[in-house]
């Protein structure tokens, strides 16, 4: 192939995969109740946003889901991650793979029937739970990558030292893999307050998310309200992938 | 002894986690397949005692309904045809640019590679709701695709609410997956076997084709499964842009639970769906390694 034709066609994708998010971006500061022409700058749509008390609400569901289920998930997915790196096991890899593996629509719905069956009211609590549950996979994974690059000889040497099994975990091994464990718990953050479709069977009629917030909107009434929840949601997400990819460069590739 | 104490309270809690959260869910689904449906929705018990005693309350109906019309079975059909159209334009999109990044210096790789990831990172519903404004009947994308076919005479097309819209977006979404395989592949690629074949009197094309593609193999198979299978349960896309023409089998779960409340119905379905995709799966697994096979 050509060098020029391949440039060109890769600009083309480039912009293909840009120029969607970069309309969503520029009408969020529209004039304008519709997406369609540009009338002019304005802040409207934010401070709209700011007085919206059920996007507000939505908001804060979502944040405190998010803080829990990353927080959980990581302690969770650091074990799951650590025992895949030191034993041979069996059940586990399958355990944390195949939630990552199959439909999300599956995960979803099986939940929400197992929700039911315990008699467990949907709601913030059912949403946390199914977070939790496809959040570990993913910090096994990011933890696990991160301690197959470590020195293996540097516990080791703690251990010849004198040091306890735990103490050579505690002192050598989690300050060397702490980048790793942060990043799984910035991933996991991500990943619950961007998920829609597990939230979406999972939720009830009690507790809205931002995305749940966002997907009304867009089926019963779309407003630049929505494009500008969008860019404020995508500025969160990119700050916070900037700062796990820093701390775990691989981490971040191929969710 | 020790030692063993060791793995389990390290890998119990997990694992306990994942079977309570994700294994007894799932059993809990397939049983609820073979179920009776509530009468206000939900499930019937499984159980039924009468003056003979307690026994099991379960049928094959719900599979029995979903072979006795063809309406899910083509349902099927249509999904799977939206997501071979999906995975063969994301090949196609996705191999010149990921070709782009393994042949760029190597110092702006990782950049060009964060350039195709960071737009997946935004939210899935963001991402359909752009296409959604893009595609509206108002946007300049609509006026100049109908100003263009205006001049031929043929009548404004609309574009939301349609297949068209639901493929376009799926292959928006799904781009990423193709594109990260297929340059891990690339980059590995030693450089010496095209200029070898150069020196052989191999054109550009021929290079392409006889070093560059089959080599390239093992990254489109692992693109295609991870574009493909996605695709096959994705409800969103369809629900906002396809109208009613462009549903897939996930809407018809979706409101199978939400709406019809029909949950045995529902979980049959999605246990066809997981069948499904197994089958195609481990058959182009199969596919893929006997061909390798073969070529040695």
């Amino acid at each position: 192939m050509s060098r020029k034709l391949l440039a060109a066609s890769g600009i083309a994708v480039y912009a293909f995969l840009y120029l969607p998010l970069v309309v969503v971006i520029a009408y969020s500061f529209n004039n304008s109740k519709l997406n369609a022409e540009w009338v002019g700058f304005t802040w409207h749509w934010y401070r709209v946003l700011l007085s919206d008390d059920i996007m507000l609400k939505a908001a804060g569901n979502s944040l405190l889901i998010a803080l829990t289920a990353s927080l959980a998930s990581t302690v969770l997915g650091t074990m799951a991650g650590y025992a895949l790196y030191r034993y041979k096991l069996k059940l586990l890899p399958v355990l944390v793979m195949a939630p990552l593996a199959i439909p999300e629509i599956l995960v979803g719905v099986s939940l929400l029937i197992f929700f039911v069956a315990i008699n467990l009211t949907l709601g913030l609590l059912s949403i946390m739970l199914s977070h939790i549950a496809f959040c570990v996979g993913f910090v096994a994974i990011v933890v696990r990558s991160r301690l197959s690059g470590m020195d293996e000889s540097l516990p080791e040497a703690a251990r010849d030292l004198g040091a306890t099994p735990f103490q050579a975990f505690r002192l050598v091994t989690l300050p060397l893999i702490a980048p790793g464990i942060i990043a799984g718990a910035l991933l996991a953050f991500t990943l619950s307050i961007d998920d829609f479709v597990i939230t979406f069977f999972t939720a009830g009629v009690g507790a809205s998310t931002l995305p749940l917030q966002i997907y009304s909107m867009i089926k019963i009434a779309v407003t630049p309200e929505v494009n500008a929840i969008s860019t404020l949601l995508m500025l969160l997400t990119l700050f916070l992938i900037v700062v796990a990819s820093r701390l775990s460069p691989d981490s971040i590739r191929g969710r | 002894m020790a030692k063993n104490f060791g793995k389990w309270l390290i890998s119990g809690p997990p694992v306990l986690y994942l079977i309570v959260f994700f294994v007894i869910p799932t059993c809990i689904m397939v049983l609820a397949s073979f179920r009776y449906a509530g009468e206000y929705g939900g499930l019937a018990p499984v159980l039924l005692r009468d003056a003979s005693g307690a026994h099991l309350n379960l049928t094959l109906e719900s599979y029995q309904e979903f072979f006795s019309d063809f309406i899910y079975s083509w349902l099927f059909i249509k999904t799977l045809i939206y997501a071979l159209v999906t995975t063969f334009f994301c090949l196609l999109m996705a191999y010149p640019l990921a070709l782009l990044i393994a042949r760029s210096a190597s110092k702006y790789r990782d950049l060009l590679v964060l350039l195709v990831i960071l737009p997946f990172w935004s939210n899935f519903l963001i991402r359909i709701y752009a296409w959604m404004i893009l595609l509206g009947p108002q946007s300049a994308f609509s006026a100049a695709l109908n100003g263009f076919l205006g001049i031929f005479g043929v009548g404004p097309v609309r574009l939301l609410f349609t297949p068209f819209a639901v493929v376009l977006c799926l292959i928006y979404v799904q781009l990423p997956f193709m594109v990260l395989p297929l340059y891990a592949n690339l980059e590995k690629h030693d450089p010496a076997l095209l200029d070898a074949a150069q020196d052989l009197g191999a054109n550009g094309w021929q290079r392409f084709w006889r070093v560059t593609f089959p080599l390239s193999l093992p990254g489109i198979y692992a693109g295609i499964a991870l574009v493909f299978v996605p695709v096959l349960g994705i409800f969103a896309v369809p629900d906002i842009l396809g109208g009613t023409r462009g549903i897939m089998i996930g809407n018809l779960i979706k409101q199978e639970f939400l709406e019809a409340r029909d949950w045995p119905f529902g979980s049959a379905l999605s246990i066809m769906l997981t069948i499904g995709a197994m089958i195609i799966v481990g058959g182009a697994a199969l596919f893929a390694g006997r061909r390798r096979k073969g070529d040695v």
